[in-house]
């Protein structure tokens, strides 16, 4: 009898185990594969940030390092294997915030008010455009778009010819540095949020716009026939029904700003400068004659990502929603 | 007398008109819309067309060194001896294998994320967002990931292939391997991107469709195929170029993986000759001359799609 049930057992396993779906199986096995080739760098990145010089070259990348006695603890609890190493330390994260946390004000000052200004002004433009006809609106949109794909190299020569030679705001705006907390050099990081303001204007306009064109056009010509002005629809309709695309919007373009390098690079240009901005100095630290030192790297690409990465995990449906339709 | 006075009201009538015209042109939301799109329209077009123009400008005089450029004599000398110049040869050479490397592997990577992940899986929502993750990263900071990935003795790359008993190999210090190394890592960071895109196509197909194509008898790699692909042709065409204009402006990975102007020649392309004759050299006319070149590629590339967005309708 009990015989007869185990053999029944083991036969309905065998009829279901292709149920179980050696399709499926794979399916997860290949997602599983990839989310490995996606993390891997970041993982291995964030384990070496926590690890000492000698670590670092000693152990696996991608094993994390454990405080002394952790890693004793676990490695004698696991039989015949010693995975875990010690040699732990948090001095490079230390080390990175020291170099790093000018850049992150520097940014941080410069990002905030571009973006608001971005997305202002991209939103006026997308909702000026939806008041003329298309013949007009063609021509204009057009170079609004080729905007968005222009190499900047192809303005990068004239751009620091502007601010040297045209528009040098260290000497035009002179008696602004003069003010407290205030240095000469803080006249480039304005040039620097200038700039991205400009160059940041079509993408903006052009995600408002793709918003703009599902709004129904009802509540809008209604107000119209009530007499409102252009302004008032502006300000009482459409702003209040565009939030979520100004969440999308502001979010794509604080992180396309906050991540920019080649601007920084141009207009700012050493990472000794006190107004260089996060990712002009991560480019050149932790390097001397003796080689990279990696875990001071790693340290600070987390911490220059930080913001960004915050913003990713919170608002990761709108960044992909930007992308998407940008 | 009655004639001059008929002249004169048919006179005042056209005034009229002619005001009235002019009074409802400037009522016309034409008039009233314009200082919302002008003012972002002016800034923009100062800082892109102002700057591609006076870039070409700059590109037609000797301006060198420090100092401000002159425009006495203007002639396209700066471009021959860019046609003359082997770097300008060899960096066009990387630029090409990079775009298309880089824009074929990243879209068919990106396709056949989309299609995993097209699916009724668990988590769906998480594991899109960790594929996705690298993209929200700068690149300076996934150049530092991705130097010590590659470095040569302790390397995740080296460890990894160390365990099948290959290399070590040393990824960005030999010529020969370090273009597929960078864009390998660029393919890392953008496949993600690829994915989202044909996600939004894929997602914007009914599902009766891919029914039918099923009840047809069509097996499942047939009915993608056949029936999903072709529609997916938008979404391609719109990623591929958004790859491709990256591809050829693409300055910042490396620069930041090498810390220096100078990246190795096996991966110099014409973005970082430009910057670097600009910015480590002050030959500012003869990169302002390389500039337009890479410009007129890059347009190349977005006029067919403006006018193929254009016909479809969807401008």
């Amino acid at each position: 009898m009990s015989n007869r049930q185990n053999q029944f057992d083991g036969d309905s396993i065998a009829q279901r185990l292709p149920a179980i779906d050696l399709r499926r199986l794979s399916l997860y096995l290949l997602i599983a594969g990839f989310f490995a080739f996606f993390v891997a760098p970041i993982w291995t990145g964030l384990v070496t940030s926590f690890k000492t010089s000698e670590a670092v070259t000693a152990t696996t990348p991608f094993v994390p390092a454990l405080p002394g006695g952790l890693a004793g603890l676990l490695n004698f609890v696991i039989p015949f294997w010693d995975p875990f190493s010690t040699g732990f330390t948090t001095a490079k994260w230390g080390r990175a915030l020291g170099h790093l946390s000018r850049g992150f004000v520097n940014s941080m000052a410069m990002a905030v008010p571009a973006t608001i200004l971005d997305v202002l002004l991209g939103s006026m433009a997308a909702y000026g455009l939806t008041m003329i006809d298309w013949k007009r609106k063609l021509p204009i949109l057009v170079l609004f778009l080729i905007g968005i794909f222009i190499p900047l190299q192809a303005v990068l020569v004239p751009l620091s010819d502007f601010w040297t030679n045209i528009l040098p705001l260290e000497e035009v705006l002179a008696p602004v540095w003069a003010l407290p907390m205030l240095q000469v050099e803080h006249a480039r990081l304005l040039e620097l949020m200038i700039t991205h303001v400009a160059y940041g204007i079509p993408i903006c306009m052009l995600l408002f716009r793709s918003y703009y064109n599902t709004i129904s056009t009802e509540l809008v010509e209604a107000a119209k026939m009530d007499g409102a002005s252009i302004t008032k629809i502006y300000t009482r309709i459409v702003l209040p029904l565009s939030k979520p695309m100004i969440g999308v919007v502001l979010i794509y373009q604080f992180t396309q700003i906050w991540n920019e390098f080649l601007f920084s690079l141009t207009l700012i240009g050493s990472s000794s400068s006190p107004v260089a901005t996060i990712t002009l100095i991560l480019s050149g630290m932790g390097a001397d004659i003796s080689g990279v030192d990696f875990g001071l790297r790693m340290a600070g690409a987390f911490l220059a990502a930080m913001p960004t990465l915050i913003i990713y995990v919170l608002f990761a449906e709108q960044f992909a929603k930007g992308l998407a339709e940008g | 007398m009655a004639r001059s006075q008929e002249t004169v009201s048919a006179g005042g009538e056209f005034d009229r008109d002619w005001e009235s015209r002019l009074r409802v042109f400037a009522k016309s939301d034409f008039v009233r819309g314009f200082p919302y799109w002008f003012v972002p329209f002016t800034i923009m077009g100062i800082a892109v067309y102002g700057g591609i123009g006076w870039n070409v400008l700059l590109s037609l005089t000797d301006y060198e060194g420090f100092g401000e450029p002159s425009f006495s004599s203007l002639d396209f000398e700066m471009y021959s001896q860019a046609l003359a110049d082997p770097a300008v040869y060899l960096t066009a050479k990387n630029t090409f294998v990079l775009l298309i490397a880089f824009t074929t592997v990243s879209l068919v990577l990106g396709l056949f994320l989309a299609v995993l992940l097209d699916r009724d899986i668990r988590f769906r929502g998480k594991i899109q967002t960790i594929y996705l993750l690298p993209m929200a990263l700068s690149f300076v900071v996934t150049a530092q990931f991705w130097l010590w990935m590659y470095n040569v003795n302790n390397g995740l790359v080296n460890t990894v292939l160390g365990l099948v008993n290959l290399g070590p190999y040393n990824w960005i210090g030999n010529p020969q391997l370090v273009l597929g190394s960078v864009v390998f890592a660029l393919i890392w960071q953008f496949s993600g991107y690829c994915m989202v895109v044909f996600l939004a196509g894929l997602q914007s197909i009914p599902d009766d469709q891919f029914e039918a194509a099923k009840m047809d008898g069509a097996n499942i790699y047939k009915a993608y195929w056949r029936v999903i692909l072709p529609q997916l042709k938008s979404s391609s065409v719109s990623a591929a170029v958004v790859l491709m204009i990256f591809a050829l402006k693409t300055f910042t990975f490396l620069f930041a993986m090498f810390g220096q102007y100078r990246v190795p020649n096996g991966t110099d392309i014409l973005a970082t000759l430009m910057v670097r004759e600009a910015f480590k050299f002050q030959h500012w006319a003869y990169a302002a001359a390389i500039a337009t070149i890479l410009l007129v590629m890059s347009l190349v590339v977005i006029a067919p799609y403006l006018y193929y967005q254009h016909k479809q309708g969807s401008l």
